[in-house]
This record gives C-alpha cells, structure tokens and sequence, in this order.
C-alpha cells in the first residue's frame, strides 16, 4: 500500500448528505410518533369512555416514576426538536438545490419524479400548516369546531361533523401519505440500507405500506364519525 | 427526413442565449444524432453562418464527451448516448429542442458546449486509488471475490458524461459520485482510503455547487450505463460509517 494522497479536502459548509441525515432521523421518528398517533385515534371505534381513557392515561403514563405529564412533555420536546431540525434542514437543502440550477430547462420531461419532489416540498409546508391548526384545533383547543365540550372524544366527534373539518384533516392525511411513500423510501436511501437491487424492492414495499397504513387508520375515524357511525 | 430544430445559442460564458429555429432536410434515419448535427453544420458553414458548437469524441458511447438535452430527456429519448441515438428514434416531422446541461455546476462555454471540470475536481479530490510506481503487482496478488468485481465494474461502467446532473431536478452530482465510491470501496485495494476518499469527494461535490440529491432517481432512468440509483446509499453508507471512524 502506498502513502495515501488524499488531503482531507475542504468542507466549509454543511455537507448536504449530513442534512439528509438529520432528516432521515427526524423523518424516522415522526414515522414511530405517526403510528402510535393513529393507534390511539382508532380507540374511538372502541366508545368514547374507550378514547377519554386512553387520553387521560398519556398524561399518567410513567407514573409514578415521571411526573403527571411527563412523559407527554417529554414526547413534545422530542418530537418539537424533531420538527425543527427536519424542517430547517429541508428549507436549507431547497435553497440550496434552487441556487444549483438557475437557469432553467425551455422543455424538461420527468413529470413523475417532478410532483413527488413538489409533494414532499410543498406538501411538507402544508403539513407544517396543518401541525399549527391542528394543535390549535385539538391541543390547546383555540379553535373550537361544532362547539366547546370537556372531554375529547366529544370535542371529536363534534367536530367531524362539519363537512369541512373532515376535508380539512383528509387533504392533510393525504399529504401525509404521499411524504411518507418518498420520505420512508428516501430516509431508507439516506441512511445507506439500499445496498442492492433486492433491498431497494423491500424499501419500496416497505414505504408503500407504511403509507397505505397510514392514510387508511387516520381516515377511518373522521369519515365514520362523519357518515354517523360512531354513535 | 424532414425536421425543425430548436436549438440553444449562446455566443459565449457571458452571453444571455436563447433558442433559434433551424429546418432541416435530408435527414437519414440510419444517421447518429451528431451526424444530424453535422450536416446542419455544413449548411450553416456554407451559407456563412457559425455552426452550432457541440461536444464530441469518441461517437462510439464510451468517452462519455458527447450529451445534450434532447426534448427534455438527457442523451434524448433511448437509453444511451447522445452519439449512440439515431434518428431512427424521431419520425419525419418531428420538432426536437436541443439544449446543453443545466447546472451552475456545468457553466455553458458556447451554445451546446458546458464545462464539466467540475465531475474533475471531485475525482480529483479522492477518487483514485494511491498507488506506488513501479513494475505491476500480479494480477491474482490480490483476490477479489467475483460478486464485489461484478459490482465494482457495473460501477466503474460510468463515462462522467454528467447526464444524471442534467437530468437531477436538483442539479445533484450524487450518482456520478457514488458510482466512483462504490467502484473503488468494493476493492481489496480501495478499503485503505475508503474513509477519507467519501470525506473529500462529498465535501468537494458540495463546494462545486451541486445540489443535494432527493432520491428521486431521474439520474439513474437517463445514465446512458444503467448506473443503479444504491450507489449513492452505497455512498451515504459510507460516509455514515467515515463520520462514526473519525468520531
């Protein structure tokens, strides 16, 4: 073996594959947060008293080894911190792919691969619109829909009876499965799992069940509690 | 053959460019797509005109010189190179727009012509194995199990024609890179510099200005080789495990 003559090369910046990391991570974490999310949401189909239960038991979780709430403070730094490195990561990496072409193609084809790169980057900012109504609708209960109730599965089922309450949140579901069939996808790639032509099939598999899964479990409740199912 | 050419000028660097319309006659389906070029040339050259500039070399699919944007598709609308497509693949009456590499990373020196030095400057940076001169090692000193050859070589099967830039919505130079990071780490040979080689190669794509890549995987449907698109997880793998070395 020779002396090796590879310098250790400039990186003033932010490696752009660091970034993509940050996000794979953050992404992986929402993934597990979506899930568990979804799990609990479906407890409506088990009654009401069912759903107030389980939401009063996140606030009691771990005790009396963590203080009331902790675990579920506990969860929104996480998942906060999450949010911030994932979006700030995405913005810098849209910038940066911006100032990489400034001159634009007169005819371009790849139409495909165009709207998936407009879902995760547009879709992305409506998610992020969403978070916020969505917090406001359901955490800090400043938007009231259907009226003012004192436990949640009222406040949910109240809700979803508005027509435009259920559109609102199943554009945000289908946001949220088009993210995920290239974000999972994308984080697999990210974190060097697509290693031969095999494992990028199973990452595909993966990624489109995790967002039929998805899509499916979050629409359930809003489109029962409006159809009158949940009685 | 009879076709409107929409072709990019642009008179030089500074130049502003745009798109100028040529009809052409004459044309043979069995011709390349550059010999079409050529007899536009001609024309152009005979009626005192500047002929359209355009990179060429080999015109056999191997040097990887020869790439323009052909109606939107990078190496136009077959799998191969700009000299390997032929006419054949355009019916009589077609419009083509023809238009060089758009990326900041590949600035135009004249209409179809873009300066590809900066896919140089990454290779230049570690993608190379060092080694001592002298007489050559022999051939079976050094195993190399058959399924990392066969992999390294579909790899090393990238001619640096920079199509997946040109094709990338992110103008990103990750499967150009992560071809020549797999080609190298799946040899014996590799392993000693496989650490620093993914380090500098993916600090020098960034400082070049390419974007960063969304896996979307346009750069592997217009390489010209087939180039799969888990050289570049092979490459965020690597540099993964280089960070966690150096940790």
């Amino acid at each position: 073996m020779a002396t090796s003559t590879i310098s250790a090369g400039k990186r003033p910046r932010t490696g752009s594959i660091l970034l993509k990391t940050v996000m794979a991570v953050t992404g992986v974490i929402f993934v597990g947060f979506i899930l568990a999310h979804m799990y609990g949401n479906l407890m409506i189909f088990a009654g009401k008293d069912s759903f107030n239960e389980y939401a009063h038991h996140l606030r009691e979780f771990g005790t009396p080894m963590l203080p009331e709430k902790g675990f579920l403070w506990i969860m929104r730094i996480t998942l906060l911190v999450s949010l911030v490195l994932h979006a700030a990561s995405a913005f810098l990496l849209w910038s940066r792919a911006g100032r990489a072409r400034t001159v634009r193609y007169v005819q371009r084809k790849g139409e495909w691969a165009t709207f998936v790169k407009r879902s995760m980057r547009w879709g992305g900012v409506a998610l992020l619109v969403f978070v916020v109504f969505h917090l406001l609708h359901f955490t800090t209960l400043t938007i009231n829909i259907g009226g003012t109730y004192d436990n949640p599965a009222d406040r949910l089922v109240a809700s979803f009876g508005e027509w435009w309450a259920v559109l609102i949140y199943l554009f945000a579901i289908a946001c949220l499965g088009m993210h995920l069939l290239h974000g999972i996808w994308s984080a697999g790639m990210t974190l060097g799992l697509n290693t031969s032509l095999d494992m990028a099939e199973r990452l595909r598999l993966v990624a489109i069940l995790v967002a039929v899964v998805v899509v499916v479990g979050f629409a359930l409740p809003p489109v029962a509690i409006f159809l009158g199912l949940i009685p | 053959m009879k076709l409107t050419l929409k072709i990019w000028r642009q008179n030089g660097p500074e130049d502003k460019g745009g798109v100028v319309t040529y009809p052409i006659e004459g044309v043979s389906e069995d011709m390349s797509f550059l010999e079409m070029l050529d007899v536009l040339n001609e024309g152009l050259t005979a009626k005192g005109e500047e002929p359209v500039a355009f990179d060429s070399d080999c015109r056999e699919g191997i040097c990887g010189m020869c790439g323009v944007m052909i109606n939107g598709e990078a190496h136009g609308p077959e799998r191969t190179t700009t000299c390997q497509l032929h006419m054949r693949s355009f019916r009589d009456g077609d419009e083509i727009v023809i238009e060089p590499w758009r990326a900041d990373a590949f600035p135009v020196i004249k209409d179809l012509c873009v300066d590809r030095g900066s896919l140089d400057r990454i290779i230049q940076s570690g993608g190379y194995i060092s080694a001592n001169t002298g007489s050559a090692p022999d051939a079976h000193a050094t195993p190399v199990p058959k399924d990392d050859a066969d992999r390294a070589f579909m790899a090393a099967e990238c001619i640096g024609c920079g199509a997946c830039v040109a094709a990338c919505p992110n103008a990103s130079g990750m499967l150009f890179m992560g071809a020549k990071i797999t080609h190298l780490g799946e040899f014996p040979q590799g392993q000693p510099e496989r650490d620093a080689r993914v380090l500098s190669m993916t600090g020098q794509h960034d400082e070049e200005g390419f974007g960063g890549c969304t896996n979307l995987g346009e750069c592997s449907r217009a390489c010209p080789k087939g180039i799969p698109l888990n050289v570049i997880s092979q490459m965020n793998g690597d540099l993964l495990r280089a960070q966690r070395h150096r940790a």
